[in-house]
């Protein structure tokens, strides 16, 4: 073997794939990360669709839950998963390493992109398969179900990214797992925010997960349009979540 | 050494918080040669060696690897220069070894292969082991090949051997000695003395962010008037009259308890008049020994830290 030097980058292309593909591969291959993003929605969606815990004001309980169980998918994969790999691949230096290979910065973030992306479109088909086999009717524009996917994503991954890069790996791993529970049960998820005192439902529905599970419920539960508050709730979060990231982000 | 430097620094600054890491360091690391850049911890090695990396800024100063700015022209350099980070960081905790050297090897044109380079480096064994789970040792020889793997110019190494054993880091040193001859410039940070004397065609010692000495071992070593003469005795001698007989800018210490050693441009006459002093004070001089300085001698004295 020669270690005469031949430096040279491999094409753009090339690389973002290969970064992505390396991420998801490594997303895959994680236990706790395939419980929290896939095992945990499938399960929760079985078993509250059987059994009559909550009322679900009013709707099918299957059709009430499938947008809530899409929202807690977006929020496991954007949120939880990314901040979680990210705290620990800052923590063993994966980011720093990156930064003197040469792939560029923004085609890091590129591929992360890719990464949810490609992870959430197999847990939505996995939550709208089982729905649909358990009598889900969905309503609505599949449109407005995809910006509302989109920009919940980035309200979502601005947050995670914050997490991921200003506290230590382990309180990134605690935070995470913690808003997730908190969220699951007061992000209007499986709970209707009609349960919850008056008081505290507004600072529930502009919760990202709020925000995200009552827009995706009007729209494929109710047949409304594009819901504009949500929208607007999760452009806030993503603008406040990505403008703190990229303030104080730490790469190492 | 006519050939323009790999690495050009001038007047380096870099400040964090209160505190001085790199105080106005200017050095050349030649191209296609070994640079060991000594320095107790702190000095500024690692440092010194990010900013040329891209990962720093610098507060002030001047830097240039292979003529370029490693901030600006990044994209350029990043695919021509390979890193390894200290302790062996820089991965991804779940991946395995394989993986991230595959990984790795997608981002370049024309990588080495990294089944080879595992197999070269002595990683077949726990290739297949999660890195989170693998021994300090074991993850340096890892981010070594991840600083190979595309092939680079110029290889910046932040303690190569830093907690290896011996036999890996003798071949590692052989490793180094192999990228060498093969045209790849290096620029490794260390403290260990053994190190540079084995590896390097230059050496540079910082202390305090700041150039201590540089030359090649041979030029540090064989300085005009730097003899040693070391030898054993009864312990607490009074070494007045020693003094007194050799030339002035010799120097006398009693470095161990009865162990001495005699610090000056060393000849015959010079020995003649220490054999004889001894001679007179019925002293058997055991173990006298007539050496040039070490690497080790001009290390401490440079760092503040000699006797």
């Amino acid at each position: 073997m020669t270690y005469s030097p031949a430096p040279g980058a491999a094409s753009l292309p090339r690389m973002l794939v290969a970064q992505a593909a390396f991420e998801i591969k490594l997303l895959l291959r994680n236990g706790e990360q395939l419980l929290l993003t896939a095992v945990i929605p499938v399960v929760l969606l079985a078993l509250l669709s059987a059994v009559p815990a909550f009322d679900t004001a009013g709707h099918e309980r299957v059709d009430f839950l499938v947008p809530g169980i899409i929202a807690l998918s977006v929020m496991s994969t954007a949120f939880t998963s990314l901040a979680i790999a990210t705290g620990y691949e800052r923590r063993y230096g994966a980011l720093k390493r990156l930064a003197v290979s040469p792939l560029p910065r923004w085609a890091l973030l590129a591929a992360k992109a890719i990464m949810v992306s490609v992870v959430e479109a197999l847990q939505i088909a996995l939550v709208c398969g089982l729905g649909l086999a358990l009598g889900w009717r969905p309503e609505g524009s599949p449109v407005s179900v995809v910006i509302l996917v989109v920009i919940g994503t980035a309200a979502f991954a601005g947050l995670g990214l914050l997490m991921a890069g200003t506290l230590r790996a382990e309180a990134t791993l605690a935070a995470a797992n913690l808003v997730y529970l908190l969220l699951l049960v007061l992000g209007g998820v499986v709970i209707p925010f009609e349960q919850f005192p008056a008081a505290i439902r507004p600072v529930l529905e502009s919760t990202p997960t709020g925000a995200l599970a009552d827009g995706l419920r009007s729209v494929l539960a109710d047949g409304a349009g594009l819901p504009w508050r949500s929208c607007a709730v999760l452009i806030a979060w993503a603008v406040v979540g990505f403008a703190a990231a990229a303030r104080w982000f730490r790469w190492e | 050494m006519n050939v323009s430097p790999a690495v050009d620094i001038d007047g380096l600054v870099k400040r964090y918080g209160h505190t001085t890491a790199v105080d106005g360091l200017s050095v050349r690391f030649p191209a296609g040669a070994v640079t060991a850049v000594l320095g107790p911890n702190g000095a500024g090695k690692t440092t010194t060696v990010e900013i040329c990396e891209g990962l720093r800024r610098a507060d002030s100063g001047r830097v240039r690897v292979l003529g370029r700015d490693p901030l600006r022209d990044g994209a350029v350099l990043r695919p021509r220069v390979g890193v390894m980070l200290q302790e062996g960081a820089g991965f991804y905790p779940g991946a395995r070894a394989i993986d991230m050297l595959t990984h790795l090897a997608r981002l370049h044109r024309t990588p080495l292969d990294a089944d080879q380079l595992i197999e070269r480096l002595g990683l077949r064994q726990s290739a297949g082991t999660p890195l989170r789970r693998l021994s300090g040792g074991q993850r340096q020889r890892v981010a070594l090949a991840a600083a190979l793997i595309g092939r680079p110019e110029l290889v910046f190494l932040d303690e190569p051997t830093a907690g290896l054993d011996p036999h890996v880091r003798r071949a590692t040193w052989d490793l180094i000695s192999e990228l060498r001859s093969d045209g790849v410039t290096v620029v490794l940070t260390t403290h260990l003395i053994d190190e540079a004397e084995q590896l390097a065609d230059h050496v540079v010692i910082i202390d305090a962010g700041r150039l201590a000495v540089e030359g090649s071992p041979q030029e540090l070593t064989a300085g005009v008037g730097d003899g040693v003469i070391t030898f054993g005795g009864p312990p607490r001698l009074d070494l007045s009259s020693l003094r007194a007989a050799l030339p002035e800018t010799a120097e006398v210490r009693e470095v161990t308890p009865g162990g001495y050693q005699v610090t000056a441009s060393v000849d015959p006459h010079l020995l003649a008049t220490l054999t004889s002093w001894c001679a007179t004070h019925d002293i058997l001089a055991e173990g006298l020994q007539v050496g040039r300085r070490s690497l080790e001698d001009i290390y401490l004295e440079a760092t503040g830290r000699a006797r």
